[in-house]
């Protein structure tokens, strides 16, 4: 494949060698027999499996080991006998591969996301096209939608973006040899494991963390890698200072870490059968999973982009960060208060009311920290604003950030309680994650990748800027029909469900709430559908940016500016 | 609520009250940090740590 | 010199941050999610609930396969719409016994905490099979498969002793019999239908599908709706003693 050229093996690394023997590191010879034990015990698995998914997982898993061990070695009869050094001439050789294959994944798996995302969106709209199959219907598509954006898109943009800033930085080259392609490659792998499971049945329940035990296992493996390859970045590192944007994906990868631990602790009922049954239980249960579930907005789908503000703003704006010193007060009061603020989606439940009232205080405080992280990103463009008119990658990370501003206040609103008893159980939740996933999330992961594409590849700048223009424009409609819609869908039915006639009844039957919501699930699916053009477009530009560079801008010759 | 002190309402009590100045306390020392006139320059520093790679 | 220039921990070691940023995240989380464990308060005392019968836990491991979570609530909370629409406010104590919790974030379909004995089973047999068939404005998928993929009784015991190693009080009696008691909840004919009620109080044994044999995934997830909500009797319980 022409576009990964290069990429598993940096050829320009390849200097006069001094004259010494080429042997396996102790890594790649151990990484090959780890895995060549993995893929017999994996053969064994599958042929002793309870389920059928868990042979057709434990299969997959035996030929993506012998995959593996043949990459290994493959690679090392093409590489050079001494191993890239770290440094070339005084300047940090740094590691694109990884990078590069990350971003490519997270465009393929962002398209593929949206596109279940618009799936289910119709089929909310037309059940008909649930086409009564078990693999395909919307109870199991959905969690495929939501993982795809989060975990696949969203965390294969968060894996290259924090190895390229971590390296630039930090003036080092990413630590590890294998260990990189580790963390991406393993990271892919589970995203397979979790997607594949849960078409065909195969879920833990709990939104968000719905991969069974033998998928959570593998990512905590993937995950503690992608720990100290990061760390051991930062360690060696000719900066003194860490970078602010580096703080943040610590927090990210740390925090993630534990919350993965806490939520999934589960008992399988056969190491052979993929089934397994959660030790938490009922209310303690709702707890952790909400803990976890709202931190995994608050460090996964914000610490972690937050770092890609605080980098890729300055760095595209050519301005340094707004206040240095408020980043430091924004990164500690943000992931302080964060943490508590799971109890909001547990509102008038059977949930002790004092942990409501915590949840509910602490959602209202993270108000502030996250607006002074919104004013320090937005503030930075503070002399240099003309530059949205003429750069639409920029217009794009400052759009983002307005967004970020626009659903953290929506959030601590919700969270409160009357205007829970409300929002809760309707579209209105659907809308404000939404807000935060297609304008912060998407939106600025948009921005990164155009800006880190051409960086990654050496290429001068995007193939063509008229065309980051035309995603921005499409794909801002569609966010604007999507969110819309689901304000007036999901406040209209709170309302419908509250309402009583003036005998004192109930004035609409469920199913009549549901009819009132056709429209608007209409509506909804044509924004996703203009969302998956946007992504689509940009598909196309960073394909041609990587294959042949900058478009030649067509400009007369008396426009030059003068120098 | 009950307004009788047993071991419930005590440890439910605690959580909510004496842990608000602690954090204040904290907050305001991250405040102090952030602001201290001697790290200016090294923040300023910092800040344009993304502007002078390569 | 100063304290603050010649220590700039967090922005010179990386060790200290990380130990820095997981104390911070510990404290919210320790304060929130440990006294649910300790504090008696936080589950009602009640009488009625009991682990799900073997049937039942197929059913439910069902509902969670299927994802019907994504769609109903199984959480009414003390508002008078929905106590009015759907019944008592659910407490705590009902989903006990729950791995994983069911209570849901969305109702895109309506709240099913207590749907059991709202609608017969015939009512059940032909919603799955084609929703729009019963209610023509359902937007919900149809489950048609469900009544011809047949539930494996012989595994049902290990899925009921992994249970009680995280905390489900399952008897040495229901797990030996938990084979015989899934086909004896689904055939009233059956001989073990006594010996099967008496191990789960309130069980009800009736044939959901309407087809004889083997019992059916059908079966097994009507048997599970059929018993939400209704374990607890609201005429004998206790509220003020549970005010929380």
């Amino acid at each position: 494949m022409w576009f990964l050229d290069g990429v598993f093996f940096q050829r320009e690394s390849a200097m006069p060698q001094p004259s010494i023997s080429k042997t396996m590191t102790t890594s790649e010879s151990g990484l090959a027999f780890i895995f060549a034990v993995a893929a017999f015990l994996c053969l064994i698995a599958s042929a002793k499996a309870l389920d059928a998914p868990f042979a057709f997982h434990a299969g997959l898993s035996a030929a993506a080991s012998l995959a593996a061990v043949f990459f290994i070695i493959n690679r090392y009869y093409d590489r050079p006998a001494a191993l890239p050094p770290a440094e070339i001439n005084g300047r940090p050789n740094y590691n694109m591969g990884p990078i590069k294959f990350s971003s490519f994944m997270a465009m393929f798996w962002g398209i593929a996301g949206f596109l279940v995302g618009l799936i289910i969106a119709s089929q909310l709209a037309w059940p008909a096209l649930n086409f009564d199959l078990q693999w395909i219907q919307f109870g199991r598509l959905r969690p495929l939608h939501t993982s795809a954006v989060i975990f696949a898109f969203g965390g294969n943009v968060l894996i290259a973006t924090s190895f390229y800033v971590v390296q630039k930085s930090c003036r080092a080259r990413l630590a590890g040899d294998l260990a990189p392609w580790f963390v991406v490659l393993g990271y892919n792998y589970f995203i397979l494991i979790a997607g594949t499971g849960y078409l065909l049945g195969v879920t833990q329940s709990k939104e968000y963390a719905e991969p069974e035990w033998y998928a959570d296992l593998w990512l905590t493996i993937v995950w503690v890698t992608y720990l100290l390859v990061f760390l051991g970045t930062i360690l060696k590192r000719k900066e003194p200072h860490i970078f602010v944007a580096n703080w943040f994906y610590l927090a990210f990868i740390v925090t993630i870490a534990v919350l993965h631990l806490g939520n999934n602790p589960a008992l399988p009922v056969s190491i052979f059968g993929s089934k397994s049954y959660i030790a938490w239980g009922g209310i303690q249960d709702a707890m952790f999973q909400w803990w976890y579930g709202h931190n995994a907005v608050g460090f996964f789908l914000t610490a972690g982009f937050l770092a890609i503000m605080y980098y890729f703003i300055p760095k595209r704006a050519e301005r340094p960060i707004y206040s240095y010193r408020l980043s430091i007060i924004h990164f500690w009061a943000l992931i302080f208060l964060y943490i508590w603020a799971g109890p909001h989606h547990l509102h008038y439940t059977a949930l002790p009311d004092w942990t409501q009232t915590l949840g509910m205080t602490f959602s209202i405080m993270l108000w502030m920290p996250s607006w002074g992280g919104m004013i320090n990103g937005l503030m930075t463009l503070s002399g240099a604003w003309d530059k949205l008119r003429t750069d639409p990658v920029l217009r794009m990370l400052v759009v983002s950030v307005a967004f970020y501003g626009m659903s953290t206040f929506e959030g601590p609103m919700m969270s409160i309680k009357v205007v829970n008893s409300l929002s809760h159980y309707t579209d209105w939740t659907i809308g404000h994650v939404h807000s935060g996933a297609l304008g912060w999330v998407g939106f600025v992961s948009f921005g990164a990748l155009y800006c880190l594409v051409p960086w990654a590849w050496n290429r001068k700048g995007l193939y063509s800027l008229k065309l980051v223009n035309w995603h921005f424009w499409i794909a801002t409609l569609g966010i604007v029909l999507y969110i819309s819609a689901m304000w007036v869908s999901g406040i209209l039915q709170g309302l419908m469900w509250r309402a009583y006639t003036s005998l004192g009844f109930l004035e609409y039957s469920f199913i009549e709430t549901v009819e009132a919501m056709h429209p608007f699930y209409v509506i909804r699916a044509a924004g996703g559908a203009l969302f998956l053009i946007g992504a689509l477009i940009m598909a196309y530009n960073l394909w041609m940016t990587v294959r042949v560079g900058e478009q030649e801008v067509q400009m007369p010759v008396a426009l030059q500016p003068a120098e | 609520m009950k307004a009788i002190l047993t071991l419930d309402n005590l440890a439910s009590g605690l959580v909510t009250t004496i842990w608000t100045p602690v954090f204040v306390a904290i907050f305001l020392a991250i405040v102090a940090y952030a602001f201290w006139p001697r790290n200016k320059a090294a923040f300023d520093e910092a800040a344009r740590l993304p502007l002078r790679e390569e | 010199m100063s304290f603050w220039t010649r220590h700039q921990v967090f922005e010179k070691n990386s060790i200290i941050l990380i130990v820095g940023i997981l104390l911070v995240i510990a404290i919210g989380g320790l304060a929130e999610i440990t006294p649910l464990f300790y504090l008696k308060s936080t589950i009602e005392v009640v009488d009625g609930v009991r682990p799900y019968t073997p049937l039942e836990l197929a059913g439910r491991n069902i509902y969670v396969r299927e994802g019907c979570y994504l769609c109903h609530s199984q959480m009414i909370r003390p508002l008078r719409d929905e106590v009015e629409r759907y019944g008592h406010f659910s407490l705590a104590a009902e989903s006990m016994f729950d791995h994983p919790f069911q209570w849901g974030s969305k109702r895109t379909g309506p709240d099913l905490a207590r749907v059991g004995a709202k609608y017969s089973d015939d009512w059940h047999v032909t919603h799955m099979t084609n929703p729009r068939a019963i209610v023509p404005q359902s937007v919900m998928p149809g489950y048609p498969f469900l009544s011809s993929t047949e539930v494996d009784p012989s595994t049902i015991a290990d899925h009921m002793r992994t249970l009680r190693t995280v905390g489900v009080p399952y008897s040495d009696d229901q797990v030996a019999n938990a084979a015989a008691d899934m086909k004896a909840q689904a055939d009233p004919d059956n001989a073990g239908t006594d010996a099967f009620t008496k191990r789960y109080a309130k069980a009800v044994v009736r044939n959901f599908d309407g087809k004889a044999g083997t019992p059916t995934e059908m079966d097994a997830l009507i048997a599970y709706l059929q018993m939400l909500g209704t374990l607890v009797d609201f005429k004998l319980y206790n509220e003020k003693a549970n005010l929380r």
